[in-house]
């Protein structure tokens, strides 16, 4: 359609020769563009209910890639997108590399330390990378890097989005329930963060020490586990793998929600969006895939959306002058969430709306109403300036 | 707008200087509320097709036409009875459109199609469709009836559309995610609202040149709450009111110097707007509160709030 179009405008153009072309001239720029994916073994879970789509994040791009190219084909701008999987324990520098001498702008989908140890080469000094996969805190923190831009959420906007939510119900009693792998065990600390933060308490905390088969003894098991459990509110949970926290729910000793990982919780992205015309993107990206937008579907869309919206408005596609764009007052991104979408100056963590959500409903979009921010209320999600250790971004 | 500016000019005023009725379209109970512009309540509700959104009625008000956008169609209604007489076709998810001086086309945005489709009122076929950008949404034509607007909200353009050979010859950018389209002026300008961009652009239709770009700060809210939606100029384009979204209010802005005058404050998430039949009453659909706000048009104050129905979208007006 896009080809179409620009014939049609020429022809047009000619018969209606008083009336002229406005924009820019149509000089063409390429604006070459890789996601570089390291694959990682998922660990097995309990169901098999809903498995990790194959194209999850790459899906997101592809759809911004066709969203973006439609105001490319007017402007001149001609972008394009190679997708590079790398297997579990593959090269992934020598594919960085290989991926940097085509184009200076990549996406990553890759663990931390792969994430680091790509954005430290040589040749990605001058490049524009985006974490697409990962929320771990250091990487906006310590160990952030100039050239390493987040459009994944800190796991500490989705706490903080959820802590803001319980306080504002004065759901305040809480229990925690902690998985046993390293990522459960992680995500349980960035809970107790965050309910410090808001004035959530949690009585006690339980781990998860069960091996066998669930799914048959949940109805047995489930109200024995949960019976010393001080009372509550709300139960919260960390299973970051999304192993057992489903076999939890409904299975208590007291009758409590539960939130954390799996019941309410905060997210990226989730398909019961539908305001803020998030149904539009949710049916584009579905005609396209045949399954629903997820938290990094969402986060590789938005990085690629960035970079378009950035080359729109400078006409340029030299990764200095993008960054130079991207962190000035006048970036704003449409992120179909009710607010425009910036980056945080001091570690370059995409600036965004968190919605709480349950499996059939959004509960709330935040920042909510009253958490207020002496710069912008986005930010009581996540690290903050004077909180952030980040030196790279010169802050 | 335009509408109501060819009733000032062709129909003789005292007639219909008095009562009137706004139509609001309600997205999430598939229903029109009629208001009476005097009682300032809803005197009828109407049962429409699922979705409706825009709204427009032909020259002599004996026809109203409604974008039932989850039906796929657009339907169009005797006013008197409330009755819809037919359907038209429309293309998938229309969502705004804008009839042609002549009352005969009917431009419509496709907004999950990338497609604009024009159709004849008369005829019921669709006479052509032209491929714009992602998500179509405003419409304007100009009043000599020979350019149509079609602003894409994902592309972020403006295309600008022969309506006699239907082909696009101008694409001009604009901030991101346009909402509105509007010929002012006798037509020399064409303003359009960026709702995620916060701004309100002015293109000199002869040149297709970027005027003036119009910016708004409300104290106490913040910048990415205030999202430029519809707006309104008064018969003499002197004045525009501008709809802010989330910001809950309406901006008033001066057409001629483009400053900003002031703003009034409205319900939740304003949206689309319509004047009563002698302009001096503004109603605005209020999408999350459900209601209509009535703005006194001389002294820039709130002065009522109708309840409608759930998600009031589209107005206009019927004398």
């Amino acid at each position: 359609m896009p080809e179409a179009f620009a014939k049609r405008r020429f022809s047009a153009c000619l018969a209606v020769c008083t009336m002229l072309v406005a924009g820019p001239a149509a000089a063409e720029i390429a604006i070459p563009m890789t996601y570089l994916r390291q694959e990682v073994e998922a660990p097995p879970v309990l169901s098999n209910l809903d498995p990790i789509p194959e194209d999850r994040g790459v899906a997101g791009a592809k759809v911004a890639l066709k969203d973006t190219k439609t105001t490319g084909k007017f402007l001149g701008h001609e972008y394009s997108l190679d997708v590079v999987s790398i297997e579990p324990g593959g090269d992934l520098a020598n594919a960085a590399r290989k991926a940097l001498a085509k184009s200076r702008i990549l996406f990553l989908d890759a663990p931390a330390d792969a994430l680091l140890s790509i954005a430290d080469l040589p040749e990605a000094k001058e490049a524009l990378l985006f974490n697409v996969s990962t929320g771990e805190r250091r990487l906006r923190d310590a160990d952030c890097r100039a050239n390493l831009l987040h459009t994944m959420p800190e796991d500490a906007m989705r706490t903080d989005a959820l802590m803001q939510v319980l306080k504002a119900r004065r759901w305040t009693k809480t229990a925690l329930v902690i998985g046993p792998k390293p990522q459960d065990v992680a995500f349980a600390e960035t809970l107790k963060a965050s309910a410090a933060k808001f004035g959530v308490n949690i009585l006690a905390e339980k781990n998860w020490t069960f091996n066998t088969d669930l799914r048959r003894a949940a109805g047995q098991e489930i109200p024995l586990f949960t019976q010393d459990l001080p009372d509550h509110d709300v139960l919260l949970i960390a299973d970051e793998a999304d192993d057992f926290a489903r076999y939890v729910q409904d299975n208590t000793w007291l009758p409590r929600p539960v939130a954390g990982s799996d019941g309410l919780r905060g997210e990226g992205w989730a398909p019961v969006l539908e305001q803020w015309a998030a149904v539009q993107l949710q049916q584009r990206f579905e005609k396209d895939t045949k399954r629903e937008m997820g938290t990094r579907d969402y986060a590789a869309w938005t990085a690629l959306r960035t970079i378009g919206e950035a080359v729109t408005r400078t006409n340029s596609a030299d990764p200095k002058v993008l960054r130079s764009y991207i962190f000035s007052d006048a970036f704003a991104l449409d992120g179909f969430k009710g607010r425009s979408l910036s980056y945080r100056s001091w570690n370059g963590q995409l600036r965004q709306p968190m919605p709480v959500v349950n499996a059939r409903a959004l509960v709330e979009l935040t920042p909510l109403d009253g958490y207020l921010h002496q710069t912008n209320e986005m930010d009581t999600l996540g690290l903050d300036r004077p909180e952030s250790r980040c030196k790279a971004f010169g802050g | 707008m335009k509408r109501t500016a060819l009733l000032l000019a062709t129909l003789s005023l005292p007639a219909f200087a008095h009562a009137g009725e706004i139509w609001v379209t309600n997205e999430k109970d598939d229903t029109i509320s009629v208001i009476d512009t005097d009682k300032l309540e809803v005197v009828r509700t109407i049962e429409t097709g699922e979705r409706p959104r825009g709204i427009t009625f032909n020259s002599d008000y004996t026809r109203v036409y409604i974008c039932a956008s989850d039906s796929d169609t657009v339907q169009v209604m005797d006013p008197k009875t409330g009755e819809i007489l037919h359907d038209l076709p429309s293309g998938e998810d229309p969502e705004q459109f804008v009839l042609a001086p002549d009352d005969k086309h009917l431009w419509i945005a496709n907004e999950n199609d990338a497609v604009t489709t024009v159709v004849d009122v008369d005829t019921r076929a669709v006479v052509g469709q032209i491929d714009v950008g992602i998500e179509p949404e405003g419409m304007a034509i100009s009043p000599d009836g020979k350019i149509v607007i079609t602003t894409s909200e994902t592309t972020n353009m403006a295309h600008w559309i022969d309506a006699d050979t239907k082909k696009i010859f101008a694409n001009t950018l604009v901030d991101s995610r346009p909402r509105h389209a509007e010929f002012a002026k006798s037509g020399t300008e064409l303003w359009v609202s960026a709702e995620i961009g916060g701004t309100v652009t002015v293109f000199d239709v002869a040149t297709q040149k970027e005027k003036k770009k119009i910016r708004f700060e409300i104290k106490g809210v913040n910048s990415d709450l205030i999202q430029p939606v519809g707006f309104e100029f008064t018969p003499d384009n002197k004045t525009v009111f501008i709809a802010l979204g989330p910001a809950n209010h309406v901006a008033v802005v001066n057409a001629d110097t483009f400053e900003v005058e002031g703003y009034v404050l409205v319900g939740r998430r304003v949206w689309h707007m319509a004047f009563s039949p002698d302009h001096k009453k503004l109603f605005t659909t209020n999408g999350v509160s459900g209601d209509v706000t009535v703005i006194d048009v001389a002294t820039r104050e709130p002065v009522k709030s109708i309840k409608v129905g759930r998600f009031p979208w589209g107005a206009a007006m019927r004398p």
